[in-house]
């Protein structure tokens, strides 16, 4: 009996005696952290996907709090609601960035772009592109092994197994860029995202000349020419056999996607141009 | 009979498919790619434009910078384009288009057989027309001859060390060169003992292949102070690193450490025979011997073969592709590429073209690691390739880079070992690739 309440004692002993150190060294040691940083930090989504550019949503909110000028930091997660309450909160100005969206520009299918060889290794893109070209003739498109896949945390961008080429779900993308960084082809890009998931994009990036380019993908952009022609906001540039829409210039008009001619100009969520006689009567005389 | 001390595996050899045929001359393509990047360093900067005649031999590309090679015409005719063309890995390189027309050599350059002993150039004369004649490492590294000559301020050699190893499987174009070649080999070795200065120069040659051992040594008694060294037959013995420590016992510490930190200058066999004909016969690097072998390949070749000649050539040459699964590899099956455009032109590294058909072609079906430390016990630079896999594939490099990943020779005994059949190589490479970027940028950042 006595041994028991020997040890009880004891042990309640060394209980207070630590509980006063701890406390103690607590006290002395103690880091006064500005008490916003928590409520900031609750504010934001807590999906610590990175895309801001800190390490988790936490570095954003110490950030936020912390510098007088927040107009360069952004969390595209939460988007432009959740940034203005962080804002009014802190009372500082809210940064203003338009909505984005990840869109994959290759449509190098598999009936589009021909299957030239068998990859073996490792299904991974980033292992296959150091390895070569890829199962296909075309050195820059989407590979579709799914790094991107691997990478995304929202569950936004999938394979599809008919095409074999990656697809991003514009509801659940939150243009945090993690896919763009995982992408060893660099075929992802952030684009500017319309209502209702509107989107014209050259659905490639080769960089091939025109005829290597049609030999290996009937989808690819030769770099023609013709959509910069008829393009009246001077939003498409053509710059090593490849065309570019600036999301930011282009107006959704649907012209370029009319003259492509290897329908390389993606439209998502639009009609189609009603055909209009001119520019029909234009590409057959030439 | 010595070998490297840690690690390397045994894989079936193999070299009975090709080994006694003898070296034949592939007839001349009529269109030849030249790339411009057949070397470890800067692409040559290329000489000729479209429309331009060239002869044979004549300069078309010069080494940019100290650390690159100059590359000659493999053939007469006209420039046809300098322009970007896929690879063997169908990624684009720039390449010299050359349509031939006839075999018309430029002047001064040696073109009989007899065997030429004398040389009185000097060290620096000799270094002078090994990078003119643009000589780069043919047993696979292409890393430039002239730079691994010039010795750095400070150092000193003291044995060359000739690699006659070929422990790749398959491969047989060092050893007929050996066979057929010996004296041109034994005259190029002295002009490199001359070149930096040592007395003593070893030709490490495996022991599986006893009649090119027999063979040297009977020819090295007319040579002074070349020795013909059997070495146990272990892959891979050819790596640099493990041919010096097979050889002279010595160990080359990481990188940035080089060979001549230990003293020791390691040269392949063919090199030695090309060295031969730029020194003594003036004639510069435009040919080289491309093994073209497997198990199922109709008629197994060693072809004297003009770079640029589009692989699907050779391939035709000795039969064709078989039918189904087939791999074919820029190289032997540990080492070598896989390729996936074969009108991709051979180049100056190219030793062989192995082709694996039907079930050996394919990979096995990966599954768990049981950590049976196989990889470890395998990997001749002593690293630990299942940590260095599973690192790769969680992206930690920094952590590759404390574990040393820039040793990795990418050898592949790890691969071959693991029973499991583990992709290692595949995280081993892209990690090794990552890490070197990372490096590299750190060091540009200085």
């Amino acid at each position: 009996m006595n041994t028991l309440l020997f040890t009880i004692a004891t042990l309640c002993v060394i209980g207070v005696v630590a509980a006063i150190i701890l406390y103690i060294v607590a006290q002395k040691f103690k880091v006064e952290e500005d008490p916003r940083i928590d409520d900031v930090e609750k504010m934001l989504p807590g999906a610590n996907c990175g895309g801001c550019g800190f390490p988790g949503c936490r570095g954003l909110a110490c950030a936020l709090v912390e510098q007088e000028d927040i107009s360069s930091l952004y969390c595209s997660v939460g988007g432009a609601d959740c940034m203005k309450a962080v804002a009014d909160y802190l009372g500082k100005a809210a940064p203003v960035k338009e909505a984005q969206v990840a869109t994959v520009r290759c449509g190098g299918s598999c009936e589009k772009r021909p299957r030239t060889s068998t990859y073996a290794g490792t299904k991974s893109c980033a292992i296959a592109s150091a390895t070569y070209v890829g199962e296909t003739n075309c050195a820059y498109g989407c590979l579709g092994y799914g790094d991107c896949v691997e990478a995304c945390a929202f569950d936004a961008i999938h394979i599809n197994p008919e095409t074999g080429l990656a697809e991003v779900d514009a509801d659940k993308c939150t243009a945090c860029g993690a896919c763009v960084k995982a992408c060893p082809k660099g075929v992802i890009e952030l684009r500017k995202k319309w209502p209702k998931n509107r989107a014209i994009y050259v659905s490639c990036v080769s960089k091939d000349k025109g005829a290597v380019t049609m030999k290996a993908c009937k989808a690819g952009c030769i770099g023609c020419g013709k959509c910069s022609k008829v393009c009246e906001f001077g939003a498409i540039t053509i710059e090593n056999n490849l065309a570019f829409i600036d999301s930011t210039k282009c107006r959704l008009c649907r012209k370029c996607v009319a003259e492509c001619p290897t329908g390389a100009i993606k439209m998502i969520g639009l009609a189609p141009l009603p055909p209009k006689e001119k520019p029909e009567t234009k590409t057959e005389t030439k | 009979m010595k070998t490297f001390p840690i690690g390397g595996v045994h894989p079936s050899d193999n070299k009975k498919w090709s080994k006694a045929k003898a070296i034949e001359v592939m007839e001349l393509p009529d269109v030849v790619n030249i790339p411009l990047a057949q070397h470890i360093g800067a692409p040559a900067t290329a000489l000729v434009k479209k429309g331009d005649m060239v002869k044979v031999g004549e300069k078309i590309a010069e080494a940019t910078g100290f650390m690159s090679a100059n590359i000659h015409a493999p053939v007469s005719g006209t420039v046809t384009a300098v322009d970007l063309q896929p690879n063997g890995q169908g990624l684009r390189q720039m390449m010299v288009t050359i349509k031939r027309e006839g075999d018309e050599w430029a002047e001064g350059i040696d073109l009989s057989a007899d065997l030429v002993k004398e040389c009185n150039l000097s060290a620096a004369e000799i270094i002078a027309r090994i990078k003119e004649a643009g000589i780069v490492g043919m047993g696979g590294a292409t890393f430039p001859t002239h730079v691994k000559l010039s010795i750095p301020d400070g150092k000193k050699a003291e044995i060359l060390i000739i690699n006659g190893v070929e422990c790749e499987p398959y491969l047989t174009s060092d050893y007929r060169t050996m066979l057929e070649r010996g004296e041109e080999l034994l005259v190029g070795t002295s002009i490199l003992m001359k070149a930096v200065s040592v007395d003593k120069a070893v030709i490490g040659v495996e022991n599986n292949k006893p009649d090119a051992i027999k063979h040297l040594r009977e020819l090295a008694k007319g040579y002074n102070g070349i020795e013909v060294k059997a070495l146990k037959t272990m892959y891979p013995q050819g790596g640099e690193k493990q041919l010096i420590a097979a050889v002279t016992g010595r160990e080359v510490p990481a990188p940035p450490a080089l060979p001549i930190d230990v003293g020791a200058v390691v040269c392949n066999a063919s090199t030695a025979v090309a060295v031969y004909e730029a020194v003594q016969k003036n004639k510069p690097l435009v040919q080289r011997v491309v093994t073209v072998t497997g198990k199922s390949i109709k008629d197994t070749k060693n072809l004297l073969t003009r770079f640029g000649t589009p692989v699907s050539a050779l391939i035709e040459k000795c039969g064709g592709l078989p039918e189904g699964d087939n791999r074919v590899l820029n190289g032997g099956p540990m080492m070598g590429r896989p390729m996936s455009n074969l009108q991709s032109p051979v180049m100056k590294g190219c030793s062989g073209i192995t082709i694996l058909s039907g079930a050996e072609a394919l990979r096995g079906e990966p599954s768990a690691c049981i950590k049976c430390a196989k990889c470890v016990e395998a990997c001749p630079m002593g690293l630990e390739p299942y940590l260095l896999a599973k690192q790769s594939k969680k992206k930690a490099w920094e952590a590759m880079e404390q574990n040393d990943i820039v040793s990795c020779i990418e050898c592949g005994c790890c691969q071959f070992t693991c029973p499991a059949n583990l992709p290692l190589l595949d995280y081993v490479r892209l990690g090794k690739q990552t890490v070197m970027g990372i490096i590299r940028a750190r060091n540009a950042k200085k």
